[in-house]
């Protein structure tokens, strides 16, 4: 009894430590952390909209992480002003840093591409606005409808070429496509005093 | 009949040099017909997760080929199938069907009839619900998008409850235990039945948040599998290695080092997946350090391996337990010194972000834990069965479409992903551009997890035909080829000294 009892309560043990280590000490270290300029609590827009991101699975293949200078080329691809600093999370419930460069990263992507009507259009067909992409189409954030039907409240989404749809017909942002939009918009860095 | 013995915690009377095996393989078949349920329900339920997972991995592989496939409706979208991928490999795949192979080895080496059957078996009914709450869960988007924990909590609710299940009847099970000693499959096993469930619930605490939610996610993911599925693979490697050649392990106290050291330094690594990122530089720093001193348990198992199969090494001609086992063993010793060297810094300026990752865990997670839970289902299935293998051809057709796929799998994204790494350090290559010269690898990779799917639906259909007792009854275990007559013992008398005989143990 007591052989094996050592032997489980050992393993055990080390676990424990690893896991007070990793788990929870950045938790109690980070606690008191203040938000970086620019970073503010979401919207209910944009809480949905990074509903949206987290639901479509966009954390497998774009990071939210600015690598600093030194490590990486991320600053000289123009990914941001800086490195991220963990005060640019403290209004993430869920982190989406990730792991996977399929595509770019997009923890300022805000600043790179503002633009509503590429953002959309994006969304609706990658290869409309970035030939070549293998980013998925999500047609299903968006509806075709008649022209005539689009109310004024509606957000119409200019695409031309060999996506763009029926004669008479546009592409209609739906409530989640604009959300997503809006929580893209809240990815954007501002540079900090060196401390 | 090994319930009969009052000899309590004393080894079971027939020793290694007794002659008698059929004394000895009377009392193995009563402690492996004890296990045969839950062994048949985790292993079989383990394979269908596995078909469901290769299902849905081709899917998002041909997606970056076709990025405009199946994109009409949400639930088929590649931000869903992969982690509804990842998830029924890991927690329906590799943690039910090592339930299973572990389940088996816990009664033969403890030399005790199996308690707790019913507990295992409600686990089984559980931890299937779970896996298709979780699978349908994520599809149909509700995805927590944490990486390995998508899963919605309603299908935890099921798991960690079945988890602790099968940690309860192997509690139950020790008690009972008929040997002094423990041999190493048993530490390595009885370990990762506390780990696994440990892990499972800290990772659910609803405690974390931000920067610190993701070192707790990387502690957790990595640990999955160092502390959960290595163990398990190693505890099966260690038993059956010496089994199927017929020679004890070379060296108990290496098993020990080797065991101990990996259950200290393993769970320190995890947050070498964010080194470079925003997270205290502590973190990272110490995870690198143990990630390096992981070449200690790696090499020491290694070693361990190498020499008790040395001079035996032709015995994978014929054995398919053996061939699958070796194989899994020496991707262990590949996919672990790669990952220590790889957490350092200057490697993961290049590899971290790239599809190289992806390789890496596909070498650690199929090239050794997959391939040796096949080995172990090999040799376990007709021991619960009492019936052999249906077709020594289908069996060889399924280690060569695994083990080119995989190899092909690995080479592609190795080879993509360092190219997708070093692009990305230089500013003047375009990103498009990155993406268009990874296309023909990502070709390659589908092509790979092709062959593979191909194996596993062999691999279920042999499955299939032997939990039936169908097709023509062999007399003999099955091998590749007719094996030389005093090469391996008939499985029936296993009267040449076996590793969980050794007195010493």
């Amino acid at each position: 009894m007591t052989r094996a009892f050592l032997i489980f309560m050992g393993a055990f043990a080390a676990i424990l430590m690893s896991f007070t280590a990793l788990a929870l000490v950045p938790s109690l270290q980070l606690a008191a952390i203040e938000p970086t300029p620019g970073t503010t609590n979401y919207t209910f827009e944009e809480r949905l909209g990074k509903q949206v991101y987290m639901r479509e699975g966009c954390i497998y293949c774009h990071t939210q992480q600015v690598r600093p200078n030194g490590f990486g080329s991320d600053m000289d691809r123009g990914w941001g002003p800086r490195g991220s600093l963990p005060g640019d999370y403290v209004y993430d419930d869920t982190h989406q840093l990730g792991t996977m460069r399929t595509g770019p990263d997009l923890h300022d992507i805000a600043s790179r591409q503002p633009s509503r009507d590429w953002q959309l259009a994006h969304l609706y067909q990658p290869r409309s606005v970035s030939p070549g992409s293998v980013m998925p189409a999500y047609p299903y954030l968006f509806e075709v409808k008649n022209e005539a039907e689009v109310r004024a409240s509606e957000v119409t989404v200019p695409i031309s070429g060999d996506y763009a749809p029926p004669e008479g017909q546009v592409v209609v942002a739906t409530d989640e496509a604009l959300a997503l939009y809006e929580y893209l918009m809240t990815l954007e860095m501002q540079e900090v005093d060196d401390s | 009949m090994a319930d009969s013995s009052s000899s309590g915690t004393v080894s079971m009377p027939e020793s290694s040099a007794s002659s008698d095996g059929t004394l000895e393989a009377n009392w193995r078949r009563t402690v492996d017909r004890s296990t045969k349920w839950p062994v048949i329900a985790f292993i079989a339920s383990g394979t269908f997760w596995l078909l469901v997972g290769s299902v849905l991995a081709i899917i998002a592989s041909l997606k970056f080929n076709m990025p405009d496939w199946l994109v009409q409706q949400g639930w088929l979208t590649f931000g869903r199938v992969r982690p509804a991928h990842l998830n029924t490999v890991i927690y329906g795949w590799i943690s039910m069907t090592g339930v299973g192979v572990a389940t088996w080895l816990w009664a033969r080496l403890l030399k005790t009839r199996l308690r707790g059957q019913g507990l295992l078996l409600t686990s089984v009914g559980l931890w299937n619900v779970g896996m298709v709450i979780g699978t349908i869960g994520i599809l149909a988007g509700y995805s927590r998008a944490i990486e390995w924990v998508e899963m919605p909590l309603l299908a935890f609710a099921f798991i960690v409850p079945a988890m602790a299940m099968v940690t309860a009847a192997f509690l139950l099970t020790l008690r009972e235990r008929r040997v002094h000693h423990l041999f190493i499959s048993v530490w390595y096993t009885g370990a990762a039945m506390l780990w696994g469930p440990f892990l499972v619930i800290a990772i659910l605490l609803p405690i974390y948040s931000g920067v610190p939610e993701s070192t707790a996610n990387w502690w957790y993911a990595h640990n999955i599998l160092g502390l959960w599925i290595t163990p398990i693979a190693l505890a099966a490697a260690y038993y059956l290695i010496p089994k199927v050649i017929g020679r004890p392990v070379y060296s108990y106290h290496l098993s020990y080092l080797g065991f101990w050291t990996l259950a200290l330094f393993y769970n320190w690594a995890g947050a070498h997946h964010l080194v470079g990122g925003p997270v205290p530089q502590w973190t990272t720093t110490v995870s690198i350090v143990f990630s390096m001193m992981m070449i200690i348990p790696v090499v020491v198992v290694a070693v361990n391996h190498h020499l008790t199969v040395v001079g035996h090494f032709k015995k994978v001609i014929y054995s398919p337990t053996l061939r699958f086992v070796v194989f899994g063993a020496m991707s262990y010793t590949a996919v672990s010194l790669q990952g220590s060297f790889q957490s350092l810094r200057a490697w993961q300026e290049i590899t971290h972000f790239t599809q190289y990752t992806i390789a890496h865990s596909h070498l650690g997670v199929y090239a050794f834990a997959t391939m040796i839970l096949f080995g172990a289902t090999y040799y376990i299935m007709p021991r619960v069965m009492e019936w052999e293998w249906e077709s020594p051809r289908l069996v060889s057709i399924h280690f060569w479409t695994t083990g080119l796929g995989i190899g092909i799998y690995i080479t592609a994204l190795f080879i993509g992903g360092v190219i997708q790494g070093l692009q990305l350090l230089d500013p003047d290559v375009a990103f498009l551009q990155i993406v268009e010269d990874l296309k023909p690898w990502f070709w390659v990779r589908s092509v790979g997890g092709t062959l593979m799917t191909i194996g596993h639906f062999v691999f279920a259909y042999l499955l299939y035909r032997i939990i039936m007792r169908q097709g023509a009854p062999q007399t003999g275990p099955t091998y590749f080829r007719p094996a030389p007559e005093d090469m391996f013992r008939s499985r029936n008398t296993e009267s040449a000294p076996a590793l969980d005989e050794q007195p010493g143990l």
